[in-house]
C-alpha cells in the first residue's frame, strides 16, 4: 500500500473545504500540540523522524530550528515561491489543501516560538493565494489561529505574501528581502543562516510549503512512524512531480527509497512509460539544476543520498523524462537561459556566464554554431562553477549561477554528436 | 493613472498594518495599484512611497525587478504561454507560434482592441498539464492549436470573466480575519509572561 503523508487529501474532489479538511483528521495535529505538548516536544518529534526540508536544499528541519537564535521577536516564513522548472508539488499542495499547509505553519510557529508568521507564496499562484487566505480567515473563526488557540497559551497571527515573479525568491536570504519590500537580492554570507539574522534583522526560520505540510501527521503519530517510512536519511514519503515525455505526468508521493526512477517513470501507478516507439535519451531526478541522469542510473531508489551517491540530488524532487524526439541541445539551452534570465545580476560569473551560454547555446541550436563553442561553453561553466563538479564549487553568493553548468555539461559530454550536427550541417537531428 | 481610489486604498492601509515594517506592503500594494489601473503607474508608485515610508525611487526599483509587475500598460488579459523544459518537451514553441498567429500579435505585443497581450513565460508550475499557459494568473493545459483558439474565442465573448479575474493576483483576495496583534503589544505580553 502507498502511504500517503501530504497528499492524503488529494483524492477527494473537495479536498481544499473546511469540512473535507475537518472530516479528514483536520486540526487534530495543531490540537495536539497547542493543548497537549510543549514546544520543544514538538520540536523533538520532528528531530526525531529526521524530516528533511522538502525545498531542494534537503537540510533537515529539526536541525534548522534549533539554531534559532533566542530573541523576543521571532519569525517564521514559510516559503511558497516555486518556480523551479518543472517543479509543481507545491503549487498542488497550496491549492489543493490549503489548510493543512495553514495548520502546519502554526504547528512550527508554535515549535519555535514564532511572533508573526508569514506566507509568501509565488504571485501566479493566483487560485492559490484566493484559497490560502480563505483557509487563514477560516482557522481565525474556529480559533485555530489568533489569540488564546483552542484555549491554550498560544497566540500567533499569518500574513499572507504574494511574490511578483522573481525565481530568485526562492533562495530564504533573496525571499526575506523580498519580504521586506526590495529587489530580491540574496544576501551575503556569512551568517549562512536566517536562523541568526533574517527577517527585519531577527531570528527567522524559513520553511518549505511541503515541508510544513507534513508537521499534522509527525504531531499527531509521532516521529518515530515517520522515520520508520524509508531508510537512512531519507524518511517519510516525498510529493515526486514528473513531466516530460511519459504518458502520465502528475504529481505521485511515495515513500522514499522504495521505489526505483524505473518504477517511477514506467510503474503502471504511476508514469506508465514513454510513447510507443520512443526510447529514454535522459532524465533530470531533481529539477533542472540537478545533473542529468541516463538509462543506467534507471535503478537508483528515490532517496536523498542514493542519489547524491550517484552524482546528482534529489533536489525539488521534479524528475524530468526526455525521449528520442527530443534535442538535448535544446533542452540544455532552454535550462540554461531560463537561469541566464532570472539571474538577479549580483555577481559576475552568474549574469555575465550565464548570458554568455545562452548566447552561444542559442547560436548553436539555431545552426550557426562552431566547433569551437563546445570547448568555450565548458570553459564558461568552469568558470562559474570550477571542476563543473556536483555538489557545485561556488563562486558566487548563491546557488542560482551553479545551477547552469550541470545541464549544459551534461549535455556537451554526452551528446557530444548531436551538438556536432548542429554546428556541421545546421539541422537537428531530432527534428 | 491615479493615485488609489477610495476603496483600493482602505484596502492598501489594512496591508500596511499587517506588518511590523510597513516597507513590507511594497508588493503587495504594487499589485492592488496594477489591479486598479492596468499597470503600476508613476502616481502609483509614489503614492506606495507615502504608503510605506520609502521614496518613489525606491519603489520603482522594487517594482522594475519583478516580472509580473508592469510598468508600461498591458491587455485586459494578459496570456502567458510557458515553454519552459516540461511543456517544451511537449510542443510549446509550436503552442506560442500559434498564439501569435490566432492572437495576430508578436510575443510582447498588446491586440489593437486591447483586449490580450502575448507573454513567453518560464516554467508556471502546471508541468503536468503541458504544454500550459495561462491567462491572468489562471492555468489552461494541455494546450494544442484548436484548444487554443476555443480558449481565446471564450475569452473573447467574455465567456470566462468568472473564472479569469482581470489582470491581477489580489483581486480577489480578500482578508476577513482579525487584524494581525501589533509587533509592540507581543512583546509586552512576552514580558509580562515572563516575569
Amino acid at each position: 500500500m502507498i502511504e500517503r503523508i501530504v497528499g492524503a487529501r488529494l483524492g477527494y474532489e473537495d479536498s481544499e473545504t473546511l469540512e473535507r479538511f475537518l472530516a479528514t483528521g483536520g486540526d487534530l495535529g495543531l490540537r495536539k500540540a497547542v493543548l497537549e505538548m510543549r514546544p520543544e516536544e514538538v520540536a523533538a518529534e520532528v528531530t526525531t523522524a529526521n524530516l528533511l526540508g522538502r525545498g531542494g536544499a534537503g537540510f533537515e528541519a529539526g536541525r534548522k530550528w534549533s539554531m534559532l537564535r533566542k530573541a523576543p521577536r521571532r519569525y517564521l516564513v514559510i516559503n511558497g515561491d516555486e518556480s523551479e522548472p518543472a517543479t509543481f508539488k507545491d503549487h498542488l499542495l497550496v491549492e489543493r489543501d490549503p489548510h493543512q499547509l495553514v495548520e502546519g505553519a502554526t504547528i512550527a510557529a508554535y515549535a519555535i516560538g514564532a511572533s508573526l508568521v508569514v506566507i509568501y507564496l509565488r504571485g501566479e499562484f493566483a487560485l492559490g493565494l484566493e484559497r490560502v487566505q480563505q483557509a487563514i480567515n477560516e482557522a481565525y473563526a474556529r480559533n485555530a489561529l489568533g489569540r488564546s488557540i483552542f484555549g491554550s497559551s498560544f497566540s500567533v497571527d499569518i500574513v499572507l505574501q504574494p511574490g511578483a515573479g522573481a525565481y530568485i525568491c526562492g533562495e530564504e536570504t533573496s525571499l526575506i528581502e523580498s519580504l521586506e519590500g526590495k529587489r530580491g537580492f540574496p544576501r551575503i554570507k556569512p551568517p549562512y543562516f536566517p536562523a541568526v539574522i533574517g527577517l527585519y534583522g531577527e531570528p527567522t526560520i524559513v520553511n518549505n510549503v511541503e515541508t510544513v505540510s507534513n508537521l499534522p501527521w509527525i504531531v499527531q503519530k509521532g516521529g518515530a512512524a515517520f522515520k520508520a517510512l524509508g531508510q537512512g536519511r531519507s524518511t517519510g514519503t516525498r510529493l515526486f512531480a514528473l513531466s516530460g515525455q511519459v504518458k502520465r505526468p502528475g504529481p505521485y508521493e511515495v515513500e522514499m527509497t522504495k521505489i526505483t526512477f524505473r518504477d517511477l517513470i514506467y510503474g503502471d501507478d504511476y508514469g506508465q512509460g514513454l510513447l510507443p516507439d520512443r526510447s529514454l535519451i535522459a532524465f533530470i531526478p531533481g529539477g533542472v539544476s540537478a545533473p542529468w541522469f541516463f538509462e543506467e542510473h534507471l535503478d537508483i531508489p528515490l532517496g536523498q543520498d542514493e542519489v547524491a551517491q550517484a552524482g546528482s540530488m534529489l533536489g525539488s524532487g521534479s524528475v524530468i523524462v526526455m525521449d528520442d524526439t527530443s534535442c538535448p541541445v535544446r533542452s540544455a539551452w532552454r535550462i540554461a537561459r531560463f537561469f541566464a534570465r532570472e539571474s538577479c545580476g549580483q555577481c559576475t560569473p552568474c549574469r555575465e556566464g550565464g548570458a554568455w551560454i545562452d548566447k552561444i547555446m542559442r547560436r548553436i541550436e539555431e545552426g550557426e554554431g562552431r566547433e569551437a563553442d563546445l570547448d568555450l561553453l565548458l570553459d564558461l561553466c568552469d568558470n562559474i562553477s570550477p571542476g563543473i563538479k556536483w555538489p557545485p564549487a561556488q563562486t558566487t553568493i548563491c546557488v542560482l549561477g551553479p545551477s547552469i553548468p550541470p545541464s549544459v555539461s551534461a549535455a556537451i559530454n554526452h551528446f557530444r554528436d548531436d551538438f556536432l550536427v548542429h554546428i556541421k550541417e545546421g539541422r537537428c537531428p531530432h527534428a | 493613472m491615479a493615485r488609489f481610489s477610495d476603496e483600493m486604498l482602505s484596502r492598501a492601509q489594512e496591508l500596511v498594518s499587517l506588518y511590523p515594517d510597513p516597507r513590507s506592503a511594497t508588493i503587495p500594494l504594487c499589485h492592488l495599484a496594477q489591479e486598479q489601473d492596468g499597470y503600476v503607474t508613476n502616481e502609483a508608485m509614489e503614492h506606495i512611497g507615502e504608503l510605506v515610508g520609502s521614496s518613489a525611487a525606491e519603489v520603482q526599483g522594487t517594482a522594475s525587478f519583478y516580472d509580473m509587475l508592469k510598468l508600461e500598460p498591458v491587455g485586459r488579459y494578459v496570456v502567458g504561454v510557458c515553454t519552459n523544459i516540461a511543456c517544451m518537451l511537449r510542443g510549446a514553441y509550436e503552442v506560442l507560434e500559434d498564439a501569435e498567429e490566432v492572437l495576430g500579435v508578436p510575443v510582447g505585443g498588446t491586440t489593437e482592441d486591447g483586449l490580450f497581450t502575448l507573454e513567453e513565460v518560464e516554467c508556471i508550475a502546471h508541468c503536468d498539464r503541458a504544454p500550459a499557459a495561462q491567462v491572468n494568473y489562471r492555468y489552461f493545459g494541455p494546450l494544442d492549436r484548436e484548444s487554443l483558439q476555443d480558449l481565446v474565442a471564450t475569452l473573447r465573448n467574455g465567456d470566462l470573466d468568472h473564472e479569469v479575474p482581470p489582470h491581477g493576483t489580489l483581486i480577489r483576495v480578500r482578508r476577513e480575519a482579525p487584524p494581525v496583534v501589533p509587533m509592540e503589544e507581543i512583546d509586552r505580553e512576552r514580558a509580562e509572561e515572563g516575569q
